[in-house]
């Protein structure tokens, strides 16, 4: 009887170490930033061109560069990737080429971010000669979010019970108005959920970028989808290793920047989700 | 009862899951206008043999089947029917109430909606019918914007029905109607079911032995996918012919 009271208090302060063990390093990312970032952030830091050789000045043509580049890889990931999980969930039969494009999935999913940029360096900006620039930029970081996006999006079908399915067939609808009427109105939400993680990923990734859009320094907004932008997460590379003599204020503050962009896509992730909870009462 | 015209004829039908033989050689026929019931114990084919009659196993993979199912002399397992034309006909009631979650209207206007009716009169009459043949109108008119998901377990297991008669269908196939129902509401669900054969044809598969026995006008008693017998309810409860059927009826097996 002692013994097992013992082990049982034993086990409760374990796991709970263990559990305060992994907030640390996230609390201590993140007020380190807050701490060291917080004063560089000034309207002219965030609008501003940067000037005197990225030394001082703002950060903005890399926020721009780094929207472009979400909004572009939005716009070719979310429409193959839903679409192909709503095929490979409601529609395909199993069967060897449906083992074989989950397969497909899986591996892309286990690429490494450098692979994906020599391959974006080699397909989009050498062979189709896009060149570096935000349409290269983008598929490949496309290419990268695909696997989660389908996986998301996936996820969030397979919670649509299978009643309304059957009860949608039973009525004499067709395949795709049962998609369409009675699995993605409740899919919704966490499709939008999943999307917003796998783009906010892709936001803060440098590898995929390196060769195919992102540019060293280049104080100009971009004017076309063949041009090449700054982007936050290389401009902070580039801060940190490439430039001497940048104060510590500008590298955490462009650091502050970027989390802070990703951390406003999840906490739209977050509200999107509770949104979902609230109205599955089924 | 005998010169009643047929509804559906099943004829040898054998039904596959993979290797597993759900359906031996079943045969039966179902008369217009009766309430034709099904009962047998957990896992003897007869929600298979419920599902096939308006192909919903097809949504099962690696389902065969052999032998001839007829509706209106018309055969339903061949492989290039539509469907969809199917499936208005023959209608659905699942075991448990599955109601979208959307309005109380919406849930009945579904079927019409994905037929592309647009007129806001014509799915006001529509609704209004539904639900009135399942008695809920009067309980309801105020709530038709509400979520059906707020319903008792009752009014939603009549919203589904009715949601099936606003696609005017022939046949109501019914699986287990009442097994999530206490005793009252499946009292008042068997009321409407003897109310809807006046105009359709049921056919409803149970657990429920005295269900059958009071709502049914015929039966079939299966067993391990055999149809063991098939007859009159009152003769079937009464003096069934099979010694298996007479087992499970006076509650020594199953």
């Amino acid at each position: 009887m002692i013994k097992s009271e013992q082990t049982e208090k034993l086990a409760f302060w374990l796991l709970l170490l263990a559990t305060i063990i992994i907030i640390l390093p996230v609390a201590l990312v993140v007020i380190l930033v807050l701490v060291k970032g917080v004063p560089a952030i000034t309207p002219e830091f965030i609008f501003g061109m940067p000037r005197d050789g990225m030394r001082a000045g703002g950060v903005f043509p890399a926020i721009v560069g780094t929207l472009c580049l979400m909004l572009g890889t939005a716009v070719f990931s979310l429409p193959f990737g839903i679409l192909a999980a709503i095929y490979l969930n409601e529609y395909s039969q199993k069967n060897w080429l449906s083992r074989i494009i989950e397969l497909a999935i899986i591996n892309l999913a286990g690429v490494p971010s450098i692979v994906y940029g020599l391959f974006g360096l080699g397909l989009f900006v050498t062979f189709l000669q896009f060149g570096a620039s935000i349409l290269a930029g983008s598929l490949t970081l496309a290419i990268m979010t695909l696997p989660v996006i389908i996986t998301a999006t996936r996820e969030a079908l397979n919670t649509v019970p299978k009643a309304f399915r059957e009860v949608s067939f039973s009525l004499g609808a067709s395949c795709w108005q049962t998609v369409r009427y009675a699995v993605l109105p409740n899919a919704i939400p966490g499709i939008i959920t999943g999307s917003i993680l796998g783009l906010s990923r892709a936001a803060g990734e440098t590898a995929p970028i390196l060769f195919t859009v992102a540019a060293f320094y280049l104080p100009s907004l971009p004017q076309s989808v063949y041009d090449q932008v700054m982007a936050l997460p290389y401009h902070i590379y580039v801060l940190s290793t490439q430039v001497p003599n940048v104060s510590e204020k500008i590298q955490y503050g462009t650091v502050l920047v970027l989390v802070g962009m990703i951390f406003v896509m999840n906490i739209i992730a977050a509200y999107f989700r509770t949104k979902l909870r609230k109205r599955k009462t089924w | 009862m005998q010169n009643l015209k047929f509804k559906i004829k099943v004829e040898k039908l054998n039904l596959f899951y993979g290797d597993f033989q759900a359906l031996k050689d079943v045969s039966m026929e179902v008369k217009e206008n009766l309430i034709t019931a099904l009962i047998g114990p957990s896992g003897c084919g007869k929600s298979t043999l419920l599902r096939v009659l308006n192909r919903m196993n097809d949504l099962i993979e690696g389902v065969k089947t052999t032998g001839s199912v007829k509706i209106d002399d018309k055969e339903v397992l061949n492989h290039h029917n539509n469907l969809i034309d199917l499936r208005k006909k023959v209608g659905m009631v699942f075991q448990r109430p599955n109601p979208f979650p959307l309005s109380v209207f919406e849930n009945v206007a579904f079927g019409l909606r994905i037929r592309r009716e647009k007129s806001r009169g014509m799915l006001e009459a529509a609704v209004e019918r539904a639900l009135s043949a399942v008695l809920l109108f009067d309980d309801l008119k105020d709530k038709l914007k509400d979520n059906a998901l707020t319903l008792t377990l009752e009014q939603q297991q009549r919203l589904c029905i009715a949601r099936l008669l606003a696609v005017t269908p022939d046949i109501i196939l019914m699986d287990e109607p009442c097994s999530a129902l206490d005793p009252l509401s499946t009292m008042k669900i068997e009321e409407l079911m003897a109310e809807l054969k006046k105009q359709y044809t049921i056919v409803i598969v149970t657990h429920n032995m005295q269900q059958a026995a009071r709502v049914s006008d015929e039966c079939g008693y299966m067993l391990l996918g055999e149809l063991v017998e098939f007859g009159e309810t009152k003769q079937l409860f009464t003096s069934p012919k099979d010694k298996r059927t007479d087992d499970y009826i006076t509650g020594r097996f199953g």
